[in-house]
């Protein structure tokens, strides 16, 4: 038996340490660390509610837009604000724009350099993808991101700059769109489904959708060449790496739903676990802190009663994340759970064969760009240039409200309590909160630490690439794990 | 072994770091274009030594990195640091270990410092602070050479690179990727000195111009037609917090994204290239007033004279200026004098 210490972790947002025992070549216990705390929760105590919109996008500089929604909607249910369509409409955009600019980003520029490293030498595909995905200088990082800085043209439209946008309010958006800018922002969406269908696809993204079962993922592989395609090549080395045996969990998954509009969510909330869907109650929630660098609170609590103090005594825990639980239960979260819950057939056909592992939540966040991308389009062609985006937004005295929505990464909660005017009580958590979170009271590990579990170690490996893969996986955003 | 000839190649090797923020500034530098980041350092001859989103080192390769540069194996020419410095609890700098080494950021970065051709702090954590050390600000969080306005910082008011300059602070919340690769090149190229920098040690670069210059709302401030709710077009310097006047940047005349600005958005300027700009010390999109009239002025305009000429243009406000400031788009469009039309 012997003990790794992984980290830093780079290619994933903030810093991450991995702890591992191993034994006979595979990880047999892990322990995951997020040993960075700035103390969001207790900055916001006793400010205004509004400032709540200025503070909490800076958590984050990868997922900001989540953090502004999650806020606004939190201070909207507190005050009873109702958007405009064209707010809704607006809002969704801009969270959609950040959504997919994360997941792009993630498989270019995050995951996909590992397979590019040198222990991969001796496989067949090895010189393409090293040529193609090797970190900073691979072809395609320049083109990635060019693609991305010009897709982010439309925060620029719509949200005046990204990160940090404060364009998004509780009553909609700030900023009015007119027929000049539907058209730049058909035309900014154009270049990207481009970029999509030449590069990542090299096909049609309504052709993606259709792809229905595990099956015809591999027809649909066999029938076209890995150079002229990303996600091609993405799936023959995944078949050749068996990484959907790679980083498995319990599969127990949760979404809050995402894109309202109209009343309903364009995305759907819900929880899965074994093949059976149900309906979401968000007030069986709670966070434990038991093997945190936490104090304050005895037993678990739910966000709107718990506390985030940070302790004084490091022998205390071994991670500045607490412990999220539905019902008492670990959750994994992220684009897997949000496609799988809202009935995408691959991804369901994908989770019952082969469960949670690696490749098939890295096929998930793909196969969400066009979904999205799709759903963009139409979201543009029904704005009403002449019509409201914003309606006024009220100021508070006693109120409490709750923000839910989904990050690129996952489930994104706000939980806020006012009293005269001022926060009395913001508790947040974080999609990697829950993927990422240590064990709990009755010693049960998070999704990643299960995930580790058994993953090979080749000899003389210092940081094990199975582990690296797992971790991305994920797309962990560290610095929004414990904020 | 990794990298190591780079500590001979010519160029300019950059090592970067992050620490008490929340990363945006890294994402924001991705957004560089024409051309994108890669193509950009390169062309200005930058090496990047290491990146933690873009490198392919990870856990010891990297911090085998770190340590040949403190062995002086390899230069380092330029430090970036992302973020504040957390100095808490009780200046063991606990809050952020670097994961894999058991030690703190805080020792790291003043370790590296030292040895540091020029050394920058990105963004206004870095800088100053920032939104960490905000509220009670309960990491100690703190910038390299500043805390908030007070100089000393981790680093120390006496604190100078290699090259002798102090540190840079490329402030901003997150700051334009312009900002930090413009002074990244000039850096490269010899073409920057003590004389490049404002009273905050920012670039003069970007830090000589006001948000106020250049922004679509000009011509309601001119007749003090203001907005009064968000979305509307008036000026938002009378009701809606904005601090362009005062805030030290060019966001309206190099813009963001493309094409947009804080206040091309719809919002207000908090002035986040400012230290201490997180606690302003009123609600950030409420205008403090005293006696019906705005407390932060323009700083450099006689309270009286501002008061004499607001009142003035407020009485010769165009009409379509008037309604236009409290609406969502254009209700009044500007008229053509028609010919032989007389008024
Ligand atoms: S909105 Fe702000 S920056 Fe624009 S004109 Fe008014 S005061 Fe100046
Ligand atoms: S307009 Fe003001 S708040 Fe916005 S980025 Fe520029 S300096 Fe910062």
């Amino acid at each position: 038996m012997s003990k790794l210490i992984v980290g830093p972790f780079n290619r994933v947002e903030g810093d991450l340490e991995v702890q591992i025992e191993t034994a006979d070549g595979v990880v047999e216990k892990a322990w995951v660390v997020s040993p960075m705390y700035r103390g969001f929760e207790q900055i916001l105590h006793g400010k205004d509610p509004r400032d709540a919109l200025i503070y909490t996008p800076r958590i984050c500089g990868i997922c900001s837009v989540s953090q502004s929604i999650a806020t606004a909607d939190a201070l909207a249910r507190a005050g009873g604000v109702e958007r405009p369509k064209n707010g809704e409409l607006a809002l969704n955009l801009i969270h959609a724009c950040e959504n997919l600019a994360d997941h792009f980003t993630h498989f270019y520029l995050f995951f996909m350099p590992d397979f590019a490293r040198d222990i991969y030498r001796d496989e067949s595909w090895f010189s393409p993808v090293a040529e193609r995905f090797k970190a900073v200088r691979g072809r395609a990082a320049p083109d990635v991101m060019q693609a991305r800085a010009e897709f982010m043209h439309l925060m620029g439209i719509m949200a005046g700059k990204w990160p940090h946008t404060l364009g998004i309010q509780p009553g909609g958006s700030t900023r009015s769109i007119e027929t000049k800018e539907k058209v730049r922002l058909l035309s900014i969406l154009g270049g990207f489904r481009r970029f999509l269908e030449q590069r990542l696809f090299n096909a049609p993204l309504e052709q993606m959708l259709e792809i229905g079962d595990q099956q015809q993922l591999e027809d649909w592989l066999a029938a076209g060449d890995p150079a002229q395609s990303d996600f091609r090549r993405l799936l023959q080395l995944s078949r050749d790496l068996h990484l959907d045996q790679l980083g498995k969990t319990d599969g127990r998954f949760m979404s809050y739903g995402v894109y309202p509009l109209e009343g309903a969510r364009t995305f759907r909330a819900g929880l899965w676990y074994q093949g059976v869907a149900g309906e979401l109650d968000t007030t069986g929630i709670t966070e434990d802190i038991s093997h945190s660098w936490m104090e304050g609170q005895a037993e678990p609590q739910h966000p709107f009663q718990g506390v985030t103090l940070p302790s004084g005594d490091p022998d205390k825990g071994y991670s500045w994340c607490k412990a999220p639980r539905l019902d008492g239960e670990v959750v994994e979260v992220g684009a897997l759970a949000r496609q799988l819950i809202d009935g995408q057939p691959l991804v369901n056909d994908l989770v019952q064969r082969s469960g949670s592992n690696v490749r098939n939540r890295v096929i998930a966040r793909l196969l969400e760009m066009p979904r999205v991308l799709i759903e963009m389009e139409q979201w543009v062609r029904q704005l009403k240039p002449s019509e409201p985006y914003c309606s006024d937004s009220r100021t508070m005295r006693e109120a409490e409200g709750v923000g839910l929505t989904e990050a690129a990464r996952g489930s994104l909660g706000h939980w806020v309590r006012i009293k005269h005017g001022r926060i009395l009580n913001y508790q947040i958590i974080a999609p990697t909160t829950w993927n990422f979170s240590p064990r709990d009271q009755q010693g049960i590990s998070g999704p990643l630490e299960q995930a580790l579990i058994g993953a090979p170690v080749r000899q003389g490996e210092r940081e094990p690439v199975a582990v690296q893969h797992i971790v991305r996986s994920f797309d962990p955003c560290m610095v929004c794990t414990v904020h | 072994m990794i990298n190591q000839t780079l500590g001979q190649q010519a160029g300019f090797n950059l090592l970067w770091l992050q620490s008490g923020g929340c990363g945006g500034c890294s994402l924001s530098l991705l957004n560089a274009e024409s051309p994108n980041l890669l193509h950009t350092l390169e062309g200005a001859g930058i090496n990047l030594l290491w990146h933690p989103m873009l490198s392919e080192e990870t856990g010891s390769e990297m911090v085998r990195i770190l340590e040949a540069i403190l062995a002086g194996e390899i230069r380092l020419d330029a430090l970036c640091f992302e973020g504040a410095v957390m100095r808490g609890p009780n200046d063991t700098g606990r809050f952020h270990m670097l994961a894999g080494t058991g030690r703190s950021m805080l020792d790291w970065v003043q370790d590296l410092a030292a040895v540091a051709g020029y050394t920058l702090g990105i963004g206004t954590g870095a800088s100053f602070g920032g939104i960490t050390a905000g509220g009670g600000n309960p990491t100690d969080a703190c910038g390299l050479q500043f805390a908030e306005t007070e100089r000393g910082g981790v680093l120390g008011e006496a604190y100078r690179s290699i090259r002798g300059l102090p540190v840079i602070n490329v402030a901003g919340c997150p700051t334009h990727p312009n900002w930090i690769t413009e002074t990244l090149m000039q850096l490269a190229l010899g073409e920057f000195s003590e004389a490049d920098l404002d009273e905050w040690q920012r670039p003069r670069g970007y830090a000589d111009h006001l948000v106020h210059h250049g922004c679509p709302r000009n011509e309601f401030y001119e007749f003090k037609a203001s907005a009064e709710e968000h979305s509307q077009l008036g000026c938002m310097m009378e009701h809606m917090g904005c601090l362009g006047t005062q805030a030290h940047a060019d966001c309206n005349t190099r813009l963001w994204n493309g094409e947009g600005s804080c206040l091309r958005g719809g919002y207000a300027c908090i002035n986040c290239t400012a230290p201490g700009f997180q606690e302003p010390g009123h609600p950030f999109q409420e205008t403090p007033k005293f006696a019906g009239i705005p407390i932060g002025l323009p700083t450099d305009m006689p309270k009286a004279w501002f008061v004499a000429l607001a009142s003035l243009s407020k009485a010769a406000t165009p009409n379509r200026l008037r309604q236009n400031a409290v609406s969502d788009h254009i209700v009044v469009p500007p008229q053509t004098r028609k010919k032989g039309r007389h008024e």
